[in-house]
């Protein structure tokens, strides 16, 4: 197979001893969506908050279609066409949608002012394709539901041409309908050849996008399955025992 | 009735919370007035409140956006008297030596050089804050101490004076203003330009295919705009310069004194000028410009926009070293309209420039605040002291009127914000 878009080698990461990613290789091609699961507090969101440059880890390294990849800050991510949903949508409270969906990266006008007219009309564009009963956008993001903030965090993460698409939990707050509409997205988006991590609790869902589930349990890596080789049994007892699915086949296990 | 109004306004799209600022003011003037048997809404005490109002309102503007990203400056009293001694001395005992005495440059030497000490000395306790994670409130209470013992030391206690002549114009004496004409044509520009900027953005908002308000409601708004521009030109031109002043003035200037005395007037002084240039200019950091909206974001969520790649440490030097330079500016009004630098200059002023901010609407939970508010909070605060001075109000009991209105004018903007989820 052609080189991985991103590998994420024996990363680890402790906070004040408690070690929340410990030894943990992941991988991701172009065109596929890779599912991370496990337990509340497994180290999923500290994981792919290395990848988004927001957290420093403590060891291991990152490759970017095949080459070292330094990534300190966010900003270092957003270089790399990483685009990222966290789970807390980093949303400013008190800007409306167009300013948080362009935040660090404003349209400006020739003399160099924000040109709010641009982005708003941008932001209508996009919202339209994603949540089209989305009406509020001289509100500030505070003033709106969380599946409406969900959107508005999704519509940045798409907006700015990702390579690398990170969803954590992207649809935990939407409605029947919206979520339709994420997983409509994510097909697309894989189709155009972006690489996804996504993160979920919802076993059913992440069957039905990803080609690959990684699972995590207390920091640590218990394996990475092709979706069409286990079942979501397996899975489960993945997830809640740690325990290797039964049927020994050749499963991926990261080099440590 | 009640209703009518409300949406009568609600058309205008002005922020009722502007609208409550204003209506406060105007209630405060007129009850003053009323007891002091009209001699608060007079040209004279008009041109008076707008002078001593400048100095705290420039500082007010800065203190928004370190209050917007959750901060607080308590140095800005003492940085004030700290650079009003630097310029002082650089003045009057080391520019006459370079450049010569009387030299035209030396207030401008002394302006630039004041600005960068000024934006020096806040970038470091931007610093400090940002990079080294020291909170703001003891930073900023470290150089309340550290800036006015600097103060001392620089003339060892003693009052700086004369100051440069034009220097002193910055403080708006009777020389230091625009006199008639030069209102009349600022006042006309002004107009012309806020009825200009009114429609263009209508104009622009319609282009994109948004809302726009009625078009009456924007006649109404401009025809407001116009008038209080050319109220407050015409008050302050209705302000005569005492005759004797006025005939030094003009014979100064060899002009013929005419029949029957001189009839020079005041017009819009030039601290006031400065205050609307750096209220603009400020106003348009705040909305149009990348800086502005990092400060908006990074009070309204520190992590989100670490998380967009903003430098929210780098920034906070920023911030610091504005409201340093913007503490500078200050310092040249208040020192110009006292002509002299005493070891006092600025004590207390850090918690007028605070109270301004504040009353004019500033979170002090971070993220909301905005420049027109902070400067009419500044003329609510001097409007009261001028006004119970004049009133004859004890020392003692001023200060409790100044603390309460304080913590009401918080309590009200609190429960307003609640009502309106803003
Ligand atoms: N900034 C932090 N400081 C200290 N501990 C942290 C920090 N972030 C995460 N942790 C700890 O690291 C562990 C992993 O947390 P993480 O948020 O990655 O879990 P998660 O798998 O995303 O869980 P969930 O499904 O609840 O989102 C937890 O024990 C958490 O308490
Ligand atoms: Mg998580």
């Amino acid at each position: 197979m052609a080189t991985p878009l991103v590998e994420m080698r024996d990363m680890q990461i402790s906070f004040g001893g408690i070690k929340a990613v410990d030894h943990v290789s992941v991988d991701l091609y172009p065109g596929e969506v890779v599912g991370l699961l496990g337990h509340n507090g497994a180290g999923k969101s500290t994981l792919i908050k290395i990848l988004s440059g927001a957290y420093k880890a403590d060891g291991g390294e990152i490759l970017i279609n095949g080459e070292k990849a330094v990534i300190n800050s966010p900003r270092d991510a957003r270089a790399y066409n990483i685009e990222t949903i966290y789970q807390t949508l980093a949303l400013a409270d008190n800007l409306d949608a167009a300013s948080n969906l362009f935040l660090g990266r404003e349209i400006v006008t020739p003399l160099g002012f924000v040109d709010d007219d641009k982005m708003e009309a941008e932001t209508r564009e996009i919202m339209g394709r994603l949540n089209p009963n989305f009406e509020k956008f001289s509100a500030p993001v505070s003033a709106l539901s969380g599946g409406q903030r969900q959107s508005v965090a999704i519509a940045r993460a798409v907006y700015f041409d990702a390579r690398i698409l990170i969803m954590d939990e992207p649809t935990a707050a939407l409605g029947v309908h919206e979520t339709q509409m994420v997983a409509e997205l994510i097909e697309q988006l894989k189709a155009e050849g972006i690489g996804i991590f996504l993160i979920s609790h919802d076993i059913q869902d992440v069957f039905k996008l990803c080609d690959r589930v990684s699972v995590m349990k207390n920091g640590q890596l218990v394996g990475t399955e092709r979706v069409e080789d286990v079942t979501e049994d397996d899975v489960l007892g993945m997830i809640i025992l740690g325990k290797q699915p039964d049927k020994n086949r050749k499963t991926e296990e990261p080099a440590t | 009735m009640a209703r009518g109004l409300k949406s009568f306004f609600r058309q205008l799209q002005i922020d009722t919370r502007l609208l409550g600022m204003v209506g406060a003011l105007v209630v405060l003037w007129i009850l003053f007035d009323l007891v002091t048997g009209g001699r608060f809404l007079t040209p004279r005490n008009l041109f008076n409140l707008s002078v001593q109002t400048a100095s705290v309102a420039v500082m007010a503007t800065g203190m928004v956006f370190v209050i917007v990203t959750r901060h607080i400056d308590l140095s800005v009293g003492s940085l004030l008297g700290l650079l009003g001694m630097i310029m002082g001395t650089l003045q009057l005992n080391i520019l006459p030596d370079i450049v010569g005495s009387g030299h035209w440059s030396i207030w401008i030497i002394t302006c630039l050089v004041g600005i960068a000490v000024g934006a020096l000395v806040g970038a470091f306790q931007g610093w400090l804050i940002g990079y080294l994670a020291i909170p703001a409130f003891i930073v900023t209470l470290g150089g309340l101490l550290v800036w006015r013992g600097a103060a001392w030391w620089v003339t060892s206690g003693q009052t700086v004076a004369p100051l440069d002549p034009t220097f002193k114009l910055l403080g708006g004496g009777a020389e230091g203003t625009l006199g008639a004409t030069g209102s009349w044509i600022l006042a006309i520009i002004a107009a012309v330009v806020a009825v200009v900027l009114i429609f263009l953005s209508r104009r622009r908002k319609s282009t994109h295919g948004f809302a726009v308000k009625p078009l009456w409601a924007e006649y109404v708004l401009a025809g407001v705009s116009v008038a209080v521009i050319l109220g407050f030109a015409f008050v302050m031109n209705s302000y005569p310069i005492p005759e004797r002043a006025a005939i030094r003035m003009m014979e100064a200037r060899g002009e013929v004194i005419p029949e029957g005395g001189p009839t020079l007037v005041h017009g819009i002084a030039i601290p006031v000028v400065i205050l609307l240039v750096i209220a603009i200019a400020m106003t348009v950091v705040a909305r149009r410009t990348r800086f502005g909206r990092y400060v908006f974001a990074t009070g309204g969520n520190p992590d989100a926009a670490e998380l967009s790649g903003i430098n929210t440490k780098f920034l906070t030097v920023k911030i610091f070293a504005l409201m340093g330079a913007l503490t500078a500016v200050a310092s040249v009004i208040a020192s110009a309209r006292l002509g002299a630098v005493g070891n006092d200059l600025g004590t207390l002023d850090e918690l007028r420039v605070i109270a301004a901010a504040v009353i004019g609407g500033t979170a002090l939970s971070g993220g909301i605040g905005t420049i027109y508010g902070a400067i009419i909070g500044a003329l609510i605060m001097q409007s009261l002291q001028s006004g119970m001075a004049m009133v004859g109000v004890d020392a003692p009991l001023q200060s409790i009127v100044v603390g309460v209105v304080l913590v009401l004018a918080v309590f009200i903007d609190i429960v307003y914000r609640k009502r309106t989820g803003g």
